[in-house]
Formats: C-alpha cells, structure tokens, sequence
C-alpha cells in the first residue's frame, strides 16, 4: 500500500457495487475481467443480467488483454478539474479480441494512433483506482509504424 | 396517417441569455403558438413537454407548465429521449387524437443552459469518468474521426454544414450567431474535442418552442388560418453505449427516415427544403447520407460548392439551425420546417411544397424525423 498514487481529492471515482465490484477488484491486481453467458454473449460494462437473453447463467472470464483501437478523441479543454493538468489527453473505444468494447486511453502519443491498430492491456496497479488502459503493440494493426 | 393531422400554429421565445426559468420560457411558447394557430387555450386537452436537458431528473415537470398555462389537460406529462423528443411527442400527440382521447396538443420545449448550468453538457458518461472522458461533444467526436477513417471525408464537407448553417442564419434576426463563417475561419477554429473544432460544435442557449396538433378536420372546423400537414412521421432508438456499438457510422436516421418517407408516399429526391439536427457537424452530415439524399460516405459530393446552400440542390437549415439560430435541441427546426411551407421563412426556398425535419438524442443514440407538406 505504500506505493499507492494518493488521488487528487476531486479525481472522479467509479461507482463500485455488488455487480461490478470483481471488475474493479481484478484491475486492482492488473487483471481485465468480462462477463460471459451461457447463451454465449460476452459483455462489459458489468450488468446483472445478460443483456441478449436476459439470463444469469453468466460467469467472469479473464481477458488476454489483446484489442483493437476502434476510435478515439483528443482532449483540448478539461471539464473537469482533475483534468486540467492533463489536456491534451486522449480517450478511445477499443475492441478486445473476446467480443466486449470498452471506454479507455491508449498510453501512447496521440499523434500515433490509427485506427485499427492493435493494442494491448496495461493497468497501472500502482493506482489508488487501477484502470484498464491500453499501449500499442509495436508494428501491428493499423497504419502504426515505429518512428 | 399522411396529411391526416395538422400543425396548426407554432410559436418561440426569442433565444440567447434570457434570465428565464424554463417552466416561464414554455408558457411563453405555447401561448403563442395558441396565438399563431387563433386557437383559445380552453380547448387545448393535451400538453406534451420534453424534459429540460439541463433538470433531467426534474419530478413532474410536465404538469408543472400545465400549471403554468392553466392547463387541466387529459393526457400531459414531460418525456426524455434527448434531441429526438419533439418530433416523437407530435408523433405521440397524434396517436392520442387518432385513438379519440385527445382532441387538440400543445407540444413543448424550453431550457435555459445559457443563463443556469451547462453542466449537462459536460457531465461524465457512465463509470469512464475516470479516463477523463466528459460532456456530450466527446461521443460525436469519437464518430466523426470513424467517419473520416472509414470514408476519408474531408474537412471542408463539415465546413460545408457549419458555413450553410452560419449564411442562412446571418440573415435571421432571431439567431444568437449572425456571423458567416468562411473556410479560412473554420480551419483557424480551436479544438474542442479533437476531431471537433468550436465551429463544429452547436450553440448553448436558453429559448421556448412549442406547436399546436390537431386533426386537418378539426383545422378546418377551427376555421386555423395555415395549418400545415404532416405527411410522415417516425423514430427509432439504437444502443445508448457508444461502446456497444456495432457501427459507429450509421444514424437511426436510416430506420426513422424509411418509416416517415414510407407514410409520406415520398422519396429523398422529392424533398425541396430540410431542417438537419445540427448539433454537431457529424450529425448533419451522417443524418443526409442514412436519409438516402447520398450514398454513404459520399456526403461531400453532395454538400460541396453551395449545394446545401440557399439556392443549392437541397437548402438545409434555413434559419440557421443549432449552429446559428439556437442550439436549442430540435423543435425551432420544427417550426422552420412549417415556415418553409407556409412560405414565410427569411431564407425561403421558392415554392417548397416537402419539407423534412430530423430530431435526434443522446450521441446519436435517439431520431425523430418529420415530413410536412401541402
């Protein structure tokens, strides 16, 4: 715990429940989880039912952490505190290689980013709240070269 | 349905920093709508409000413009579906007055974000908020560089939405925004959100809009001096995750647009004039593709040299649209799209006789299209 990042008083958390406290808990120890259905559906975020047949027949699966960078946005202006040091940063959809689609930022330069490029899963567990952030998988995917 | 209900009257605040609170800022709208329509307010049964995007969780706020107007409607209440609901609660008006349980609505809209929070605007999505990612533009943001990827489109085909948009409404008193913008001064625009420029980025602004439905026969029993008919009307909804999202590239204008030119009886190419949702320049541009007005990603080719311009193969957004007039989400398109028929738009397109209206929510989560007609 002593290597813990304190977090700015203001900086956004995410709110934990009963559903999603494994997605959170796995990330705390750098591990991506997703749900799995019977029905054979595979989703995030975390919900209680399965949102294609409505079922609870769903267990947590562990991602292998590979995606796709579907899009993603460059921040110019902070709305919110927290952020003001941070502009220009940049948020992305990625595809993970099981199916879900999540909300992130990819840890690289802006500038090369492509879409389709293959990036892989990195969580700072060093973090008070660890995320599930992504770099680029060097000369993979995409348009992306190394410079 | 078609030519079977009628706009009967419309009426606006004027839009900007208005100090107002939204239930006064309705109330002035619908009186006079009433007004335009020369309809006395004693027989109005129906009042349909779209909730206040800056008080979203407001508890019964529809009855409380009812209150207001001194309104003891039969059917009232306020619905939430983000820039789409104007159009779908003329929709809803008219399944009521079809199933007799309702014989005239009022149909309204007011925020006041400009003068009281914005924060609205800027609030973070779900449980992301962590990766910084905040405020409506974001999402559209996120679709435009997918556009641009998938089908190369250029920068000046979004320039193309925000210059039409800023010309027609530099000639209407009403605007917030009286200022033309030509491609230089685009280009020279900040990032907001990158890929979004401030041009691409509607206005925030405070104003009331409403209008009066009823049947064309109780139009005429009324003796209403320009009711206008509605021809066509539809919606539809996809995923409210933008994550979840097979394709980022296509609108519901695809699924709403069918259903309300199907009504109609018409097609893209008998529209003469048409009110695009403009919050963004994405929106406008993605909206035209999936109404079938141009193959998909081809829309440059179809709002280059002016052609979306008055004038032009399809004048879009005549009084200025989010970009210009107000960034009001949707029902003073609404209103334009009537004028265009009536013949008393600013910027009026020479004997329109179809004129067509999209409404849409969330990140283009929600759509609403309406076709109107004489």
């Amino acid at each position: 715990m002593s290597a813990m990042k304190e977090l700015q008083t203001d900086y956004p958390v995410p709110e934990v429940d009963h559903i999603n406290r494994p997605y959170w808990d796995g990330l705390k120890e750098g591990k991506l989880f997703y749900q799995a259905c019977a029905c054979g559906h595979h989703w995030l975020p975390p919900r209680a039912l399965c949102p294609q047949c409505l079922g609870t027949e769903w267990q947590w699966k562990m991602a292998c952490g590979q995606a796709e960078l579907i899009s993603w946005v460059v921040y110019h202006v902070a709305y919110h505190p927290a952020f003001k040091d941070k502009v220009p940063y940049n948020v992305a959809i990625v595809a993970l290689d099981e199916g879900p689609r999540l909300m992130t930022n990819i840890l690289d330069d802006s500038e090369h980013l492509s879409i389709g490029a293959k990036v892989s899963l990195s969580v700072d567990t060093t973090l008070a709240v660890p995320l599930a952030q992504f770099q680029l998988v060097k000369n993979t995917g995409g348009t992306y070269e190394v410079l | 349905m078609r030519g079977r209900y009628v706009i009967a009257g419309v009426g606006h605040t004027d839009f900007g920093k208005l100090g107002l609170d939204t239930v006064t800022l309705n109330a002035m709208a619908c009186g006079r709508a009433l007004q335009d329509a020369g309809v006395d307010k004693s027989l109005v049964d129906g009042l349909f409000v779209k909730v206040p995007t800056s008080a979203p969780k407001e508890i019964l706020y529809g009855q409380k413009v009812s209150e207001a107007l001194g309104l003891q409607p039969r059917w009232g209440g306020a619905w939430d579906q983000g820039g789409a609901a104007n159009i779908t609660l003329i929709n809803m008006a008219m399944m009521a007055i079809e199933t007799g349980q309702c014989d005239i609505a009022l149909i309204s809209y007011a925020d006041n974000p400009r003068s009281g929070t914005r924060q609205a605007y800027a609030r973070p999505r779900g449980n992301e908020a962590p990766y910084g990612w905040f405020s409506t533009a974001a999402g559209y943001a996120m679709i435009h560089r997918r556009h641009v990827a998938e089908h190369g489109t250029p920068e000046r085909a979004f320039a193309a939405v925000a210059m039409a948009a800023r010309k027609h409404g530099a000639t209407n008193p009403k605007a917030q925004l009286r200022k033309p913008l030509n491609m230089d001064e685009y280009m020279a625009s900040p990032w907001v959100v990158e890929p979004l420029r401030r041009d691409d980025c509607c206005l925030v602004s405070d104003g009331g809009a409403a209008v009066v439905v009823m049947s064309a026969d109780r139009a005429r029993q009324l003796q209403v001096k320009n009711p206008v008919p509605i021809l066509g009307i539809g919606g539809a909804q996809t995923s409210f995750d933008l994550p979840l999202r097979e394709t980022l590239t296509s609108t519901q204008a695809v699924r709403s647009g069918a259903q309300a030119f199907r009504m109609a009886g018409l097609k893209p190419q008998d529209v003469d004039v048409a009110q695009i949702y403009d919050c963004f320049t994405i929106t406008a541009l993605m909206t035209l593709e999936d109404y079938g007005f141009c193959k998909k990603g081809r829309v440059n080719d179809f709002v280059r040299d002016g052609q979306i311009e008055i004038g032009g193969v399809l004048p879009i957004n005549t009084a200025g649209g989010l970009l210009s007039e107000t960034g009001m989400p949707g029902m003073q398109l609404v209103i334009e799209g009537v004028r265009q028929i009536r013949g008393t738009a600013n910027v009026q397109v020479p004997n329109a006789k179809v004129s067509l209206v999209s409404n849409q929510g969330g990140v283009m989560h929600t759509h609403s299209t309406l076709i109107l007609g004489n």
